[in-house]
């Protein structure tokens, strides 16, 4: 009896945990995900594309250099506590890296992957500043952050301006929460540089209720308006956007306002619509190829198969193709396939990805290339700017990579990262 | 007239329109909280679940499909069929009464003279058990609902305010269907409640259980109608906020936008639900007109609260709830 409950008692924790155990020789990497809540419509396909990439390597490859990899998930419902929960439940597995995908959570395990040797990988996402090796160790965000996005869609605005934003009124419509707020302080040295007037609204999240900031883009009338939010409020924003005849050439969202779950809602209203893009998309990659065979219709899926090349399956599959990388990258480093995580970390730190590489990978023309280094953690920051038409409903790239105004982005990362260095006791490195 | 006048009407329009959005869901809570003196913490969930249910049927999707094919190795998603909007609605609405018969047969009928607080707690079970299922049964990706209704600026509410003050006051089409859509609700459940058998019934289950019981009203009965009556409201909130936003979790989450109100207009009057609606929908939005730019904005999802507290303290039952007497 007393055995009968242990073995309960046991089953029920495991079950609690909500992720299996890893073989003890397997590469772990866990998944922090969010297939529930708010935010899942969002959490899913990314989370299919990141479990997806590594299926295939362990399916078609027999893992990375000969060690499957384990891919333990663990349900965060975005929700910042239950990342950091998901974080302390999974890292005594031999977690190699964390891609927790939401920048709540990312702010809270900074100083917690600092303290345990672990990598954090915060592609797109996170905090900008930890692009600055020298203060962040631990912390990765390449290839591009949310102050590059910023700075991207300035320049493509620039670019459409004959060279000049004198005079022009720009709205930033942001998510007001510490994602939302990234890119405040890059518009408003941005504004100052190039002469155009910036005003800020921030909606609460979840953001099904926009009337008020909508009716004050009405009254303003911008001339543009760029997007930073996520869930819900990106799909309510075109839809309003398209209701008070907002023209949507000249709304432009970053690559999390850009999703196909974002303009679908809003139908033909959505038609026009920008957003910024640090990856391709589409099925026209001959990774997709290999993942048909050894993945989808082996019924090894992660998903249902149905968002296979969408935009958030794209990411996480880029997510995961790169940490993949860093993994190998480490092995190669250190000479041995079964890598901890602080050899892992070298490899984030060392990893170059060429635009070769990215051919042999199945992913040509995918990503730009990029080279980290100890003091470069942030990459190259290049995004694209991708359009909607909502007849054919595909997102149609419309630039190639845009590089960011380093000029104005390199002295905010130092100062903010030297604000963080200060506050916790942290000793530039790379010197 | 002076501009920032123009806009403080334009925006004081808009938070009514916004208020009666918000009543739609606060009117389900009332319906079940007069019947059975329940808080139904179930009711955002309700309307999510109706609205998934209403777009898997208009589309022909097949239910628990992700379920089937991992078990049966199939790949099955749509019958291959779609269904015109009414048929839609009409077969969302008898799911919902399924549903409130399987509410009452489950949950409901085991928890009889159960303390308040109870009935309270099984509602969160059910709106956590009923948010797992309409995942599991179509889906989390966000669907499109489309059942015809017009979206978008009133051109002719454009027009003529721009003729008479110079400038064309913004109204959604959505929000003007949804005010006269509540309208008629209110109308339809007042004469229900008002002038027919089972409402006489409904309100005296609401006064008192054990005397309705005495007199030979069918508790389970009532609580399968009023179920069904908030299921159906829930449909009708659904629809509404679903055109407006997709359907997708977070309709859920509407629930919170009607509980000022329902603090607001108290909890246990149809008309209330709606006053209180269009008091917090224009407060709000005034609110964030006004002091907005100067806090820093996004002040809507708080001041909601802070003036359905303001209101609480002088009117602890609400504006149109029953007064409280406690006899010693």
């Amino acid at each position: 009896m007393k055995k009968t409950f242990t073995l309960l008692a046991a089953a029920a924790i495991a079950a609690s945990a909500g992720f299996a155990t890893p073989a003890a020789a397997d590469l772990v990497v866990p998944n922090l995900s969010y297939r529930t809540g708010p935010f899942a419509a969002g959490g899913i396909p990314y989370a299919d594309g990141f479990m997806d990439y590594f299926t295939l390597l362990n399916e078609r490859d027999g893992g990375i250099g000969g060690e499957k990899v384990s891919v333990p998930e663990c349900e965060t419902a975005y929700n910042t506590e239950k990342g950091v929960e998901c974080y302390e439940a999974t890292k005594g597995q031999g977690a190699l890296v964390y891609n927790p995908l939401s920048t709540g959570i990312t702010y809270q395990l900074i100083p917690k992957v600092a303290a345990d040797g672990i990598p954090l990988y915060t592609p797109g996402y996170g905090r900008t500043s930890a692009a600055n090796g020298k203060v962040f160790e631990w912390v990765f965000n390449y290839p591009a952050n949310y102050w590059d996005g910023a700075s991207v869609a300035v320049k493509h605005l620039l670019e459409q301006n004959g060279g000049s934003l004198e005079g022009k009124k720009i709205a930033l419509l942001y998510h007001n929460s510490a994602y939302g707020k990234e890119p405040s302080r890059t518009l408003q040295e941005l504004s100052k540089k190039h002469g155009f007037t910036l005003s800020e609204l921030p909606i609460d999240s979840p953001g099904q209720e926009q009337k008020s900031q909508w009716l004050q883009v009405r009254r303003d009338k911008p001339d543009y308006v760029l997007f930073w939010g996520w869930g819900v409020m990106n799909s309510v924003a075109i839809q309003e956007a398209a209701n008070i005849r907002f023209p949507m050439e000249n709304f432009i969202g970053i690559w999390w306002s850009g999703s196909e779950n974002d303009v679908t809602p809003a139908g033909d209203g959505a038609n026009g619509y920008k957003s910024l893009a640090m990856h391709g998309t589409g099925m026209d990659y001959p990774v997709y190829a290999d993942l048909k065979k050894y993945v989808i219709d082996a019924g090894k899926a992660a998903g249902a198969g149905d968002q296979v090349g969408t935009v958030l399956y794209s990411r996480g599959m880029y997510a995961a193709m790169v940490i993949a990388e860093a993994i190998r990258k480490a092995q190669e480093i250190h000479g041995t396939a079964a890598v901890n995580a602080k050899q892992v970390r070298d490899g984030f730190e060392q990893l170059e990805i060429t635009e070769a590489r990215m051919v042999e990978l199945g992913l040509p023309n995918f990503g730009q290339p990029f080279a980290a280094s100890c003091a470069d953690h942030g990459g190259p920051g290049a995004a694209m700017i991708q359009q909607w038409d909502a007849t054919a409903k595909k997102w149609n790239l419309i630039t190639g990579f845009i590089a960011p105004d380093d000029e104005v982005l390199n002295p905010l990362v130092a100062e903010d990262s030297a604000a963080y260095a200060k506050e916790n006791n942290i000793t530039e490195r790379c010197n | 007239m002076p501009d920032t006048l123009l806009y403080a009407i334009e925006v004081s329009l808009n938070g009514l329109m916004a208020g009666i959005m918000y009543a739609l869901v606060a009117l389900g809570f009332v319906l079940i909280f007069k019947a059975s003196g329940i808080f139904n913490y179930a009711q955002g969930v309700l309307a999510l679940f109706a609205a998934l249910t209403l777009v898997g049927l208009q589309k022909g999707q097949i239910p628990f499909a992700h379920i089937i094919n991992a078990t049966l190795g199939t790949d099955l998603h749509y019958f291959g069929w779609t269904l015109p909007a009414l048929v839609a609605i009409a077969l969302t609405a008898l799911v919902m009464v399924g549903l409130a018969w399987a509410i009452e047969r489950i949950v409901l009928q085991h928890l009889v003279n159960q303390a308040p607080i109870i009935l309270f707690m099984a509602t969160i079970g059910l709106a956590y058990f009923l948010e797992g299922l309409g995942d599991v049964m179509w889906g989390a990706d966000i669907k499109k609902l489309d059942v015809g209704l017009p979206q978008g600026i009133n051109e002719t509410i454009d027009e003529l305010t721009f003729n008479a003050f110079g400038y064309g006051f913004f109204i959604d089409n959505l929000d003007i269907i949804a005010a006269f859509v509540a309208g008629a609700l209110v109308l339809t459940l007042t004469l229900f409640s008002q002038y027919t058998k089972y409402g006489r019934a409904l309100r005296a289950v609401a006064d008192d259980h054990q005397a309705a019981l005495s007199v030979g009203i069918s508790l389970r009965f009532i609580w399968v109608l009023v179920w069904s009556i908030a299921g159906f409201v829930a449909l009708v909130a659904g629809i509404m906020w679903g055109s407006k936003s997709g359907v997708q979790f977070s309709l859920s989450l509407i629930a919170l936008k009607a509980l000022p109100v329902l603090m607001l207009g108290g909890f246990t009057s149809i008309p209330g639900a709606i006053v209180g609606g269009l008091i917090i929908g224009m407060g709000e939005k005034l609110f964030e007109f006004f002091a907005g730019p100067l806090i820093g904005g996004a002040t809507e999802n708080w001041f909601a609260y802070v003036l359905a507290l303001i209101f609480l303290v002088f009117r602890p039952q609400g504006l149109f709830g029953e007064k409280i007497i406690e006899r010693v």
